[in-house]
């Protein structure tokens, strides 16, 4: 059964250029234990799908779409309701953690805050139980630590107490947005280690948000590959790794720096930029930098769906598994949700 | 062999600071660049890795003048560039540029793309012809891949790629001998990443440049580098050829950053996961350990590390090394595709 499951999720801003249309029409599912990936270029909207579910989106953002988090929608939940579910079933975790920690209160202030929040403990036990997390994230000499503030930890000590603060109402689901770009890689490998590991102990589901392919192939079951707001291309770690369909995931694959290939060969490159989300129009969005290119892509490409799940947005047919279903671009629109249809059409007239 | 055209030799910069309150003024060093020489020759593209708090960018800076050293010289075809005067070195940065880590900081957001690349021109050569500068900056914008229309546009107008290209365009107008890289591309998506480095690559074929990348792990500089010199804590770890340093890295230090970039493949990076990765954090640059720098990371270390400083000493097959015990540690890599997966 999904622990969560989003369909047509549509993500717009108003901005004074105009409405920007971040995330157009995803939908996605995270079983129990599970961990996706949602990969994508700066501007995919993998970021702003994730705040909108969460009920984060900055004020001149709007979303529609269900997001069923154990049966419920938390598209529909107030935010009483919401503050419940946040930080206790579903946890977070930033790419900042400097930015995410309160820089004048102690890390212990900082973890008794959830864990009185959310399960009314008493200060001693919450105490005992801050230690206790820390301790699990290997942060050495938690009992003294958990008495210090952030600045007087190094970047990776933060982002383990940040990894911490999210683990201590055992959620069911946690969300990582890029927790290892700002770090040293060094760094990078102890937490994705420490992450994958915490993870297969307690057996969280987890969905990590990274535009680095490399850390997905170490700690994920599932990936999902965005574009310009869209679901390009979503399987196993293996058919995405191994059998990538979508042109854009093989080039985006290709451009990885290889260090277990010492070949002097050019980096592959994607030509030109993403597109400008203000102005997207339609056709596949990707037309202008693919390499496969054909005339019908000025047309919406299919969303072709594979009987082992596994999805790809575009005219080249998908070359291993069986296609039990085609849905094409125009219809995916009209299949829309109630709430999205209507909001639209008021905004017409 | 040619003559190097930049020999860096035994440089030092520190940084001094001051704790405590005005009676109990206490002053602190921090070593951020801690003794450190190469040379560079022409048409050469030197890597320069290592984690934040390295002393790479400060390393950078120093060669080009812009922050002053405290010992050592940084020699330009002969001549001592720390003893020159500010008109002097000016002139010098005609022949030296550099571009920066973040494409969109570095720009100034209220100069069109045309004034931020003939910048230069007009500082350097004030009398040349108007058309002559506009023609120029047309000539560069081809080059690195923009636009020549897009002459008038300002930077925010651009992506952060393009940015980037921007800022290569501004460094190599002055047809510079040497540009160095600050981290060019760490703040850019892999998929134009890979574009910029193409660029850089293409571009110093074709225009002969000495080029010095710095970047903060090794996956990116293997792509561009002929050399590569591994830096920790300000010191020089290692200083290897480019085949020679992935194959069979001489440093502990090395062996554990080339470890540390994860692998886009999932059979291997699931046997990468079992070889445990470098502990810990740096220490604190203002205490640094007794010894060797690295040895409290150093899974390998002796008695001998926790006292003795180890000097960057040249091995037999030419590269150099700073570990007292090189010659009897096999940090071999094996993880090529080809014998990674059967």
């Amino acid at each position: 059964m999904s622990l969560l499951e989003v369909s047509d999720l549509q993500v717009k801003f108003d901005t004074p250029e105009g409405e920007v249309q971040a995330v157009n029409g995803l939908d996605f599912s995270v079983r129990r234990g599970e961990s996706l990936a949602i990969v994508g270029e700066s501007g995919a909207g993998k970021s702003q799908a994730v705040m909108a579910i969460m009920g984060l989106l900055a004020e001149n953002g709007s979303a529609c779409g269900k997001a069923k988090f154990k049966g419920q929608d938390l598209m529909q939940m107030s935010r009483q309701e919401l503050n419940k579910i946040r930080g206790c079933e579903i946890a977070m975790i930033f790419q900042d953690p400097m930015t995410s920690l309160n820089p004048f209160l102690t890390i212990e202030k900082q973890m008794a805050e959830v864990i009185t929040h959310h399960q009314g403990l008493r200060r001693e036990e919450a105490r005992a139980h801050a230690v206790e997390m820390l301790r699990a994230v290997r942060i050495p000499a938690p009992e003294e630590r958990v008495k210090q503030y952030p600045h007087e930890f190094s970047g990776g000590m933060r982002q383990r107490v940040m990894i911490a603060m999210g683990l201590l109402c055992e959620p069911g689901l946690l969300i990582a947005d890029e927790p290892t770009t700002a770090l040293d890689v060094t760094v990078q490998a102890q937490i994705t280690q420490l992450v994958g590991e915490l993870r297969r102990k307690s057996n969280m589901a987890m969905i990590l948000i990274t535009h680095d392919l490399a850390v997905v192939a170490e700690i994920c079951d599932r990936v999902l590959v965005m574009y310009a707001g869209q679901l390009v291309e979503t399987g196993s770690i293996e058919d995405i790794f191994y059998r990538p369909q979508h042109p854009y995931t093989q080039g985006l694959l290709a451009s990885l720096p290889r260090m277990d290939r010492l070949s002097d060969d050019e980096l592959h490159s994607i030509p030109g930029n993403p597109p400008n989300l203000m102005n997207l129009g339609g056709g596949c969005h990707f037309r202008e930098r693919c390499s496969k290119v054909m005339d019908v892509c000025k047309d919406d490409p299919p969303l072709q769906v594979a009987q082992d799940g596994r999805q790809s947005r575009c005219f080249i047919e998908m070359t291993d598994g069986e296609i039990a279903s085609t849905e094409t671009g125009d219809s995916a629109e009209l299949v829309g949700s109630g709430d999205c249809e209507k909001e639209s059409t008021e905004t017409v007239e | 062999m040619t003559a190097p055209v930049l020999r860096v030799q035994d440089l030092v910069v520190n940084f001094t600071s001051f704790t405590g309150g005005i009676l109990q003024r206490k002053e602190r060093v921090l070593r951020a660049v801690n003794g450190i020489s190469f040379d560079l020759n022409a048409g050469e593209t030197l890597g320069i890795v290592g984690e934040t708090g390295s002393g790479k960018s400060t390393l950078a800076r120093a060669i080009l003048g812009l922050i002053k050293a405290n010992r050592g010289r940084v020699m330009w075809e002969g001549e001592d560039l720390t003893l020159l005067g500010e008109e002097e070195l000016r002139q010098k940065r005609k022949e030296i540029q550099i571009v920066f880590q973040d494409p969109v900081a570095s720009l100034n957001p209220r100069m069109t793309a045309g004034d931020i690349i003939s910048e230069p021109l007009w500082t350097f050569y004030p009398h040349m012809a108007p058309l002559q500068v506009e023609e120029r900056t047309r000539g560069m914008m081809k080059v690195v891949g923009l636009l020549p229309n897009q002459i008038n546009r300002y930077p925010h107008e651009f992506s952060g790629g393009q940015c980037q290209r921007i800022g290569i365009a501004r460094s190599l107008v002055l047809n510079p001998r040497l540009v160095i890289c600050d981290e060019p591309v760490s703040a850019l998506d892999v998929s134009i990443q890979a574009q910029i480095i193409n660029l850089l690559k293409d571009l110093q074929q074709k225009l002969g440049l000495a080029l010095i990348f710095i970047a903060h792990d090794l996956s990116l500089v293997k792509h561009i580098s002929n050399r590569i010199m591994v830096m920790y804590m300000g010191s020089a770890m290692e200083l290897s050829q480019r085949e020679a340093l992935y194959r069979r890295p001489l440093h502990p230090y090395t062996h554990a950053l080339i470890k540390s970039v994860p692998i886009p493949d999932p059979k291997l990076a699931a046997r990468a996961r079992q070889d445990s990765w470098l502990a810990g954090d740096m220490p604190s640059p203002y205490d640094p350990p007794k010894g060797c720098i690295f040895n409290t990371r150093c899974p390998y270390k002796v008695s001998r590390c926790q006292t003795d400083v180890p000097a960057l000493r040249r091995m037999e097959q030419g590269d150099w090394v700073a570990c007292h015990q090189a010659e009897d540690l096999d940090l071999s890599i094996h993880l090529d595709s080809a014998s990674g997966i059967n």
